[in-house]
């Protein structure tokens, strides 16, 4: 028989039959049911296993804070484990698994740990583990991950996708109960802009779970009908399944929306947004959670929180039980007893822990004061519950009540410290609130509807007024009251077996006792040391429960104990949210050369260098090595001619009366004696006195300068030089553009590279070497008329230009040059090729700026000018970066010439003891030559300059080689720079 | 965080780098005898207080001003924030 627990009434939909599975067990439920609903409508009351000891467990809330009832939903790669069954809206079809057993649910071979739990109390894993320290690894830690945990994860990519979304409000309401909806509707009168947010599928939050009338009307016809009232309005946003995870500074919350996850699919649409909420006010409305009492054996399925189960009544037409028995310290208690009895459940027993309570009428039910449940039966399930007097009653649904703790979980994310209050016996918002945030209704401890309607519009309309906008006077309303009284009650004491605090993490009563015994007394150190409130429920129900018990132990107040800091998120975002579309490729964005798709179509090798996508080597047909083609990129173009895109580089456009004044107080070097037309190679320190850039600086006017920076530190250069301009030297006349995007550069290499570019630029423009020598730079234009800029740099050491296009005709300079050079057989090459031809001219790099290396180290000491102030000048010159035998950039060639050299690699003199104490430095470049047939390396030497023709040793311990070099010049091609001269 | 940049009105926090303290302003005269000394207390010496604190921002990710934030390195409330160009000039900085 299915639904046999199903009754009459609440908000599901009977004309809707749903069908899924549990365990692989076909089931029944209705449109409105959660899974938990609809398995208890199924009489399933055991739904998993506990984390440490394998206990078997049923559910035990409605909402949020279930510590019990983890499953895994879906299979395969769209699996989610560790989802409460208690929140998850049931669909047609949704397939759900128990988690953490061997072999089946109910027989699981790992409870025999319940057994042994005598052996496994707080701090079990300090104490137990320690010996010998070599176990701990290959033994104790994977013994104890097999057999403890909660779902595995599919191992599969994550087949949904997730977005992020920002939302700006004046009035953030949190929470879309009796006090939200007030507040929502105070607040969306006014026009003020609202986002009334609830984790909840059916907004109204507990109005859909109790009795209450307000103005004659049932709870959730009055949410209803405010519901409609709000969707009318078109200055308020109703956010349904949108949980509030977090409280940041100024006003900013994080939400996340779940779109798709009551559905059997997401259909491409986004599964889950997580948003953003810029709100100039908030109301937090967030309501309380019921807690439990700790008694021995109140873990077994069927013993539920009191509220849950009218929630279940009420709200679902579902019974968790057929014998109900209802244990509580607090009026609340009663109501769960007078509900089920007005639905026609059998009510069997109330037993309240107070001796003198005026309580409503519970016929058919046996009424017990001052008692208390002190042992439960029942395997897989409860069957009876023994009183202190001693005899048993039969009951398979215990509803428990320890009264209520109000969700203050958002008004402490900026250092706000609930107050405790001793009329309701519960913590409230207390200390620093967050700026421009209320607390309205049971999240502030108004545990009456009046109140929480009261209180939810009062804030709003005092909020509204602060944003100038005006509210009316409100009809009265008349609600249903209900009785709060309390006295709080925590644990039943002498009576043998455990009780359990923390369902999740299995922490005891007894674990408590033995932490405060062995001096973790303070809350902070409970929780770590019990791991009380650590479980992915993150103690919703466990925590207060657990210091008021630390708090007995240690013979303070609650009050003065306090509890630990509650810090976002709220409850658990997925990580798929968090990154949004930010995965895989889309991690971060890339950024595409103007002639990208030509580079394709030649079927260029890519590399990642920073954000961008840069042409690595160009293979053809034959070569099967990279090598072969980096070789062959290398000879043609110091053969010929070879075109580089270096489009990556940083530029910066300069302008300004003080450019040249400006330029030698940020560069190591000067400029201001740099002609117009010429371009000076120049070399930037941080204010440290370490080099941090390199590049070429062009003059293209008497105030107009064009700065390269390296690819890598292009953002970084000009963030550099905004701060000396507006912060340093305010009154300089220099303006700065960022014009990297704009300009698609190539570099055109090579003894024919002059022939090939007469051939492109106007030919009215004069390339000889008399008039456009080396380090010259000019204005002209290809294309006939399309502006250029002409450069003759090299880096390649080669007879060479870079040409400059605007980017959006990159692509047909890069084919252009390719077509008129196809007479000289031009080359296309890659970043290797122009690594390779860099290490072979001594050029130094990103390898060689690794932070630490000073213009001393680079070898070019001299080029700090000392007749100026400039950043780094002074700090240049401390003494420690001055040693007679500081490292000096020095290249290096393997003494046996068919030896490779290795990048990495330190240098030892041949003979010694391969210490810290003998490293004399370090191998940072390396590069096959295939104009020198050998490997060649560029590296930092103690004294290197002075020690050329010494051999040394090029240890690398990491790839295990020795290799015998021989200190050289850096410059090992054409040292005397007559090719690039020509 | 939210700043309210002085132009351009309350913006995100994610379109600041921050730099650190607002003292990186005075950089020292580089050519006075005692460079050195100075150099080394504005480079290396700095108050990293709990409470109220003078932060260069620049704003990357916006129109690339250099803001001083007078901030509350506890409680993130921001009590002030002026473009940087103008503090410096207020702090006798010029050419």
């Amino acid at each position: 028989m299915t639904q046999r627990f199903r009754i009459g009434g609440g908000l599901v939909d009977r004309s809707k039959t749903l069908r899924f599975k549990f365990n692989g067990m076909s089931l029944e439920g209705h449109t409105g049911d959660t899974l938990a609903s609809a398995l208890l409508a199924n009489g399933r009351r055991l739904v998993g296993r506990s984390f440490k000891y394998h206990r078997p467990r049923g559910i035990f809330s409605a909402g949020p804070e279930e510590p019990n009832a983890l499953v895994t939903l879906r299979s395969g790669s769209s699996a989610e484990p560790n989802t409460r069954a208690t929140t998850a809206e049931l669909f047609d079809g949704l397939a759900a698994s128990s988690q953490n057993h061997r072999l089946s649910l109910n027989f699981d071979l790992m409870a025999v740990g319940d057994f042994l739990s005598p052996f496994l109390s707080a701090g079990f894993y300090y104490k137990t583990f320690m010996w010998p320290k070599s176990f701990w690894e290959k033994v104790y830690e994977p013994a104890i991950r097999a057999s403890a945990g909660l779902g595995a994860l599919s191992g599969e990519p994550d087949p949904d996708i997730y977005d992020k979304g920002f939302i700006h409000c004046d009035i953030l309401v949190v929470g879309a109960g009796a006090a939200g909806l007030a507040a929502a509707l105070t607040a969306g009168k006014s026009g003020a802009s609202v986002v009334l947010a609830d984790e909840d599928f059916q907004i109204g939050g507990r109005l859909n779970a109790e009795t209450h009338t307000i103005n004659g009307k049932s709870g959730t016809a009055w949410a209803r009908d405010a519901v409609g009232e709000l969707e009318a309005m078109e200055n308020v946003r109703i956010m349904p399944r949108t949980t509030v995870y977090g409280s940041f500074d100024h006003g900013v919350f994080g939400a996340i929306e779940r779109c798709t996850d009551h559905l059997p699919s997401s259909n491409g649409r986004p599964r889950q947004i997580l948003w953003r909420i810029y709100s100039k006010r908030s109301v937090l409305c967030s309501g309380a959670t019921e807690r439990p009492i700790a008694f021995p054996g109140n873990d077994r399925p069927g013993i539920m929180l009191a509220a849950s189960v009218r929630t279940y009544a009420n709200r679902y037409g579902v019974i968790p039980g057929k014998r109900v028995t209802v244990f509580t310290c607090c009026d609340d208690g009663w109501r769960t007893a007078s509900d089920l009895i007005d639905k026609g459940v059998r009510v069997t027993a109330v037993l309240d822990t107070r001796d003198n309570v005026n309580f409503p009428q519970v016929p058919g039910a046996r009424v017990e004061l001052a008692e208390r449940v002190v042992a439960t039966r029942g395997r897989t399930g409860l069957a009876g519950i023994k009183l202190q007097r001693g005899d048993w009653i039969e009951t398979d649904c215990l509803a428990v009540s320890g009264g209520w703790n109000p969700n203050v979980h958002l008004s402490c994310h900026q250092r706000g410290r609930p107050r405790w209050r001793d009329d309701i016996a519960a913590f409230v918002p207390g200390g620093s609130i967050p700026e421009g945030m209320k607390i309205a209704g049971a999240a502030s401890g108004a545990l009456t509807l009046s109140d929480a309607i009261g209180q939810g519009r009062s804030a709003a309309a005092e909020f509204a007024s602060d944003l100038g906008y005006r509210t009316e006077a409100e009809s009265k309303i008349n609600a249903s009251d209900e009785k709060t009284g309390i006295s709080a009650f925590w644990s039943v004491s002498g009576a043998p077996g455990r009780a359990w605090v923390d369902f999740q993490n299995d922490v005891t009563v007894k674990d408590i006792a033995v932490a405060a015994r062995e001096g973790y007394r303070s809350s902070e150190m409970l929780k770590r040391y019990t791991t009380a409130g650590m479980a992915t429920d993150q103690g919703k129900t466990a925590n207060v429960l657990a210091l008021a018990l630390l708090a007995e132990q240690t013979g303070k107040s609650v009050a003065e104990e306090g509890t630990t800091i509650y810090r976002p998120p709220y409850t658990a975002i997925p990580i798929g949210a968090l990154a949004g579309r930010s995965r895989d490729k889309d991690f971060r964005p890339i950024r595409y050369t103007p002639s990208h798709r030509w580079a394709e179509s030649q079927g260029a090798v890519f590399v990642e260098t920073g954000n961008w996508l840069r042409a690595q080597w160009y293979p053809r047909r034959g070569e099967a090595h990279w090598r072969q083609s980096v070789d062959r990129e290398v000879s043609e173009t110091r053969r010929s001619v070879g075109i580089c895109d270096v489009s990556t580089l940083g530029k910066i456009e300069i302008f300004g009366r003080d450019v040249g004044e400006f330029l030698d107080r940020v560069y190591a070097n000067t400029f201001n004696t740099l002609a117009v037309g010429k371009i000076r190679y120049g070399l930037m320190l941080r204010e440290d006195g370490i080099v941090y850039d390199d590049g070429t600086t062009a003059r293209l006017g008497k105030r107009h300068f064009v700065m390269t920076t390296t690819t890598a530190n292009a953002a970084l250069v000009y963030r550099n030089l905004e701060f000396a301009r507006q912060c340093l030297w305010p009154d300089l006349d220099v303006h700065l553009i960022s014009a990297t995007d704009g300009w698609a550069q190539y570099s055109v290499a090579g003894p024919n590279s002059r022939d090939l570019l007469r051939k492109v630029v106007e030919p009215s423009f004069d390339l000889s070497k008399e008039n456009f020598p080396f380090m010259a730079c000019a204005e002209t234009t290809v294309f006939g008329g399309v502006p250029s800029r002409l450069f003759r740099i090299s880096f390649s050491g080669e007879l060479a230009y870079e040409i400059a296009v605007p980017a959006k005709y990159g692509r047909s300079m890069m084919e252009r040059l390719m077509s008129v050079g196809e007479e000289f057989e031009a080359t296309p090459y890659g970043t290797e090729a122009l690594g390779v031809m860099r290490v072979e001219k001594g050029h130094f790099a990103g390898n060689e700026l690794d932070g630490r290396t000073t213009a001393l180290n680079l070898g070019l000491g001299r080029m700090v000018s000392k007749k100026k102030d400039c950043i780094g000048n002074v700090l240049s010159e401390r003494p420690e970066l001055n040693r007679s035998d500081a490292v000096k950039l020095s290249g290096f060639k393997p003494v046996n010439r068919s030896g490779m050299l290795t990048a990495g690699a330190h240098f030892l003199s041949p003979g010694q003891d391969e210490t810290m104490g003998n490293d004399q430095g370090w191998m940072s470049s390396v590069a096959y030559s295939p104009t020198l047939g050998h490997s060649i390396g560029l590296g930092f030497i103690a004294r290197g300059d002075e020690r050329r023709g010494e051999t040394v040793r090029a240890v690398d311990l990491v790839r295990g080689k020795d290799v015998d070099v021989e200190i050289v010049s850096p410059h090992f091609y054409d040292p005397e720079g007559v090719r690039q001269r020509g | 965080m939210i700043i309210d940049h002085p132009l351009l009105g309350p913006r995100d926090a994610a379109e600041f780098v921050c730099l650190g303290d607002a003292s990186l302003i005075e950089r020292p005269d580089g050519r006075a005898d005692d460079a050195l000394e100075k150099f080394y207390q504005y480079q290396f010496i700095r108050d990293n207080p709990d409470g109220v604190h003078r932060e260069l921002w620049f704003h990357e990710y916006g129109d690339r001003s250099w803001l001083v934030v007078t901030r509350n390195t506890l409680t993130h409330e921001i009590y002030n924030v002026e473009l940087a160009r103008e503090v410096a000039r207020e702090m006798g900085r010029g050419r």
